[in-house]
């Protein structure tokens, strides 16, 4: 990691220690006034604890002009970054993807390309429904290594994130507690306060919070959407396609309602958003990644909308080439956080014991 | 412009109060506020409770406050220094003061780390003063506040018994304006240290001031110039020890040092010059400053040693360290052979030190040493040493105006019609000397709310109406 970006980060930790005025507002503090010298380690779990609510970033005395020029939203998105690259598995795609907007949008449509390809090279020569494109067996050899290599991937960089922040065990316990505050995303709520400041200056909102909660059930129903159609397949011998009345459609209908929706709110918001408060260099990457999020869930609905018509086939590509992409992209994409937020508050629940 | 029926002068916690009481009660208002808008909020931006009297448990604050034992605890640092009767009045006002707050966006925290002691007797704000003070500024700008920032005003004219014009400059131009009334909410004069010098002597040119830069007190000496009956000693300021390497303006909270108690502090010449151990920290907090702007050039040094870095809060800049007497003289400047003498005279006046406790006070002490260190008194011998430099850091001022139990402004000759004054600028009423945690904010919300409900009072009033009728009669007339 840099050791230049973790020096300023620990400049900047010691003077809101030396202050402690934003304890109410977030698990960073506490973690931070517990302890008076930071090591690489600790500023890497508070970096990835802080969810970029930025409350504490207009409540300080110390933000430029005056001459300490706090922002630590900044400097801590920007650990978080650079924690990420370095702990990404392998290396060489992180730094590409988690800053450059424009290179989500070539790898999707790098996806979008491959499974055209396929679905003209492979056409099946029978099926139903979105068979008649791509064979199940074909849609199984895509997705099964696309789904399982970003699982090895985020296992083996969590297993260094746990390594670098002095993790140690961990309880039952520690992990319902970091569930429960990721459940209601309660870094975002500002403490007794109202919300996080994002789109608005030093205006207290819960609109980033809904957002974000739109986004991550969006995508959980979606997730578990496409998981009871392959206990229906392989368990229950029930191939697709689903009607309206079934579990995959009653799940994954709302769930793409949610995942879109939330993305284009998130997008707006971080349009209005004043971007010296993250790490501005991964500015696009995030928004790329949002984008992507959001068009899986809009391509899946069309897919609902348009099953039995003409536009189908080109539907049925653009949304696999879509999702091909995102779990690709997982371990490199803004996606990656969701798994290191939750190391971090295991982590911070397992402090809090101790 | 639009024509305002109050200006307030000050853009603080005071201001605000005054700003949003006067704006719901249907008057217009218009704030002018010195500071740039990254600047704005005056001390209040640095501060980060609300003393509160309560009979029961009131978020955040636990148990009970009452009337009587806040009133004490002010009589006991203000030496009796007090209008007893504005004072009690200040402080039944404060509880309905706090829910008050909440309602305007205020949003309060329970009692930070290392503070728990205040947790039964003061509010303390999420975020601190300048998430209040933003909070305040977005409820009066919803309110239909105007609010000029970077706008000075330069004089307050009296004519009689009333203002009758304010002149400001706001972008290079100066603006006359005559609002039926004036709420004069801008602080002290700690900011212009030229005139600290003239009041303290010379020496306050070293001090360090602990808040805004943009408290110059110009509204303040203006009035004062014209009549206006005013109340503290002249010459004063509350001070505190803070670490010599804050900057000039604005260090706030994060430059205070808590570590004397568990020190021994030497002048430039190495030598001690006060009982480090007197009293628990903070109460003893306030002392230093003054003690530390006796001594020669202003400047006084903390030394401690390995044993006791981690007893108190850290602050803003990292220690000097040494691994000997010796190198850490050298480090901060100090004649070698005085620290080491002074030192040595100290060890050896360390007795049993078994009873040490860091948060009582404890009579560990030292025997035949002068000055006695009656507290806390160990031995300073593990290296590596560490040492930090103090100053005094220059919190208030505490000449202002006197006003009565309604924060109006009178002269010789009685009450001035249309000019109320409202926190820092009117402390100095209650607050002869001294300093309660705290206290700041609960003058400045009790008496800005007064002054903007008086002030709108009297612009809804008949008498103002007539009064501008005949001043609008007059100018046609000319």
């Amino acid at each position: 990691m840099q050791t230049d970006l973790l020096q300023e980060a620990r400049r900047q930790a010691e003077i809101c220690n030396a202050c402690r005025y934003c304890e109410g507002y977030c698990s960073v503090f506490p973690a931070l006034t517990a302890q008076r010298a930071f090591s690489d380690g600790d500023m890497t779990q508070l970096a990835n604890l802080c969810h970029n609510c930025r409350g504490c970033y207009y409540a300080c005395q110390y933000t430029e002009p005056h001459e300490f020029a706090l922002n630590l939203p900044a400097v801590l998105a920007e650990v978080r970054h650079d924690s990420w690259e370095s702990f990404a598995w392998p290396a060489a795609p992180a730094r590409l993807f988690q800053r450059n907007g424009l290179a989500v949008a070539i790898a999707v449509a790098l996806g979008f390309a491959v499974v055209f390809w396929l679905a003209r090279v492979l056409a099946p020569a029978d099926g139903v429904g979105f068979y008649t494109v791509l064979s199940h067996s074909m849609m199984v050899a895509i997705f099964a290594p696309a789904f399982l290599f970003p699982l090895v991937s985020l296992a083996i960089s969590l297993r260094r994130y746990w390594r670098e922040t002095g993790g140690g065990s961990v309880s039952f316990g520690d992990i319902g507690q970091a569930f429960g505050a990721a459940a209601q995303m309660r870094n975002l709520a500002g403490g007794p306060g109202d919300g996080c400041n994002f789109e608005d200056e030093d205006r207290f909102t819960q609109a980033r919070r809904h957002a974000h909660q739109a986004v991550m059930y969006g995508f959980l129903l979606c997730f578990a959407a496409t998981s009871a159609g392959t206990l229906l397949h392989y368990v229950f011998d029930m191939p697709a396609p689903y009607p309206l009345w079934s579990l995959p459609k009653l799940l994954g209908i709302p769930g793409g309602v949610l995942l879109t929706g939330g993305a284009v709110l998130m997008v707006s918001l971080k349009l209005r958003a004043d971007r010296a408060l993250g790490d501005a260099g991964a500015w696009g990457g995030e928004m790329g990644f949002v984008v992507l999020l959001g068009f899986v869930g809009f391509s899946g609905l069309a897919l609902v909308a348009l099953g039995q018509s003409g536009l189908m086939p080109v539907m049925l590509a653009l949304h696999l080439g879509a999702v091909l992409a995102f779990f690709l992209l997982t371990p490199y994409s803004k996606m990656a956080h969701g798994f290191y937020r939750m190391a971090a508050l295991v982590r911070d629940a397992r402090r809090q014991r101790a | 412009m639009t024509d305002f029926d109050i200006t307030i002068i000050g853009g603080g916690n005071a201001a605000l109060c005054a700003a949003i009481t006067a704006a719901k009660s249907g008057a217009r208002v218009l704030i002018l506020e010195a500071a740039p808008k990254a600047y704005r909020g005056g001390n209040s931006r640095h501060t980060r409770n609300f003393r509160c009297k309560h009979s029961t448990a009131m978020y955040p604050l636990i148990e009970s406050y009452e009337t009587d034992e806040y009133l004490a605890d002010l009589l006991k640092v203000t030496g009796g220094k007090t209008d007893t009767a504005l004072a009690r009045m200040t402080i039944e006002a404060s509880e309905e003061c706090l829910p008050w707050m909440q309602e305007h966006g205020v949003r309060f925290q329970p009692s930070l780390s290392g503070t728990l002691s205040l947790g039964r007797t003061n509010a303390f704000f999420l975020g601190g003063g300048k998430a209040l003070v933003n909070a305040y500024y977005r409820t009066a700008q919803a309110l239909g506040v105007e609010v000029l920032y970077e706008a000075k005003v330069t004089n307050v004219q009296l004519d009689h018994d009333r203002v009758s014009e304010v002149v400001y400059d706001h972008a290079g131009q100066t603006h006359r304006i005559s609002p039926k009334a004036v709420i004069v909410a801008s602080g002290g004069f700690q900011g212009d240290t030229d005139w600290l010098a003239r009041a303290w002597g010379p020496a306050a040119k070293n001090f360090l001031i602990r808040g805004t830069p943009y408290n110059r007190g110009v509204v303040l000496d203006d009035l004062l110039k014209q009549g206006v009956t005013s109340v503290g000693d002249p010459t004063q300021c509350h001070a505190v020890a803070i670490d010599g390497r804050a900057p000039k303006f604005d260090g706030g909270i994060v430059t205070r040092l808590d570590c004397v108690p568990f020190s021994i502090v030497v002048n430039k010449d190495g030598q001690r010059f006060y009982d480090e151990g007197e009293d628990v920290w903070p109460k003893r907090y306030a002392i230093w400053g003054r003690l530390v702007a006796a001594q020669p050039d202003q400047v006084g040094y903390v030394i401690i040693d390995s044993k006791s870095l981690d007893l108190f809060m850290p602050s803003v800049f990292p220690p000097i360290k040494a691994d000997s007497l010796p190198e850490l003289a050298s480090k901060m400047g100090l004649p070698a052979d005085a620290l080491q003498q002074t030192v040595d005279g100290f060890n050896a006046a360390c007795g049993d030190t078994s009873a040490f406790h860091p948060t009582e006070l404890d009579g560990v002490a030292t025997t035949g040493l002068e000055p006695a260190k009656t507290n806390w008194a160990r031995p300073i011998v593990d290296p590596p040493f560490y040492g930090y430099s103090l100053r005094p850091g220059v919190t208030f001022t505490y000449l202002g105006f006197q006003v009565d139990d309604n924060a109006q402004c009178s002269t010789e000759a009685g009450k001035i019609r249309n000019l109320w004054a409202a926190g820092e600028t009117m402390a100095g009423s209650i607050l002869g000397q001294g300093y309660l945690a705290g206290f700041g904010m609960t003058i400045g919300t009790v008496f800005g709310r007064i002054a903007g409900r008086e002030a709108a009072k009297y612009a809804n009033s008949r008498e103002a109406a007539t009064f501008a009728n005949s001043r609008e009669a007059a100018k046609y007339a000319n």
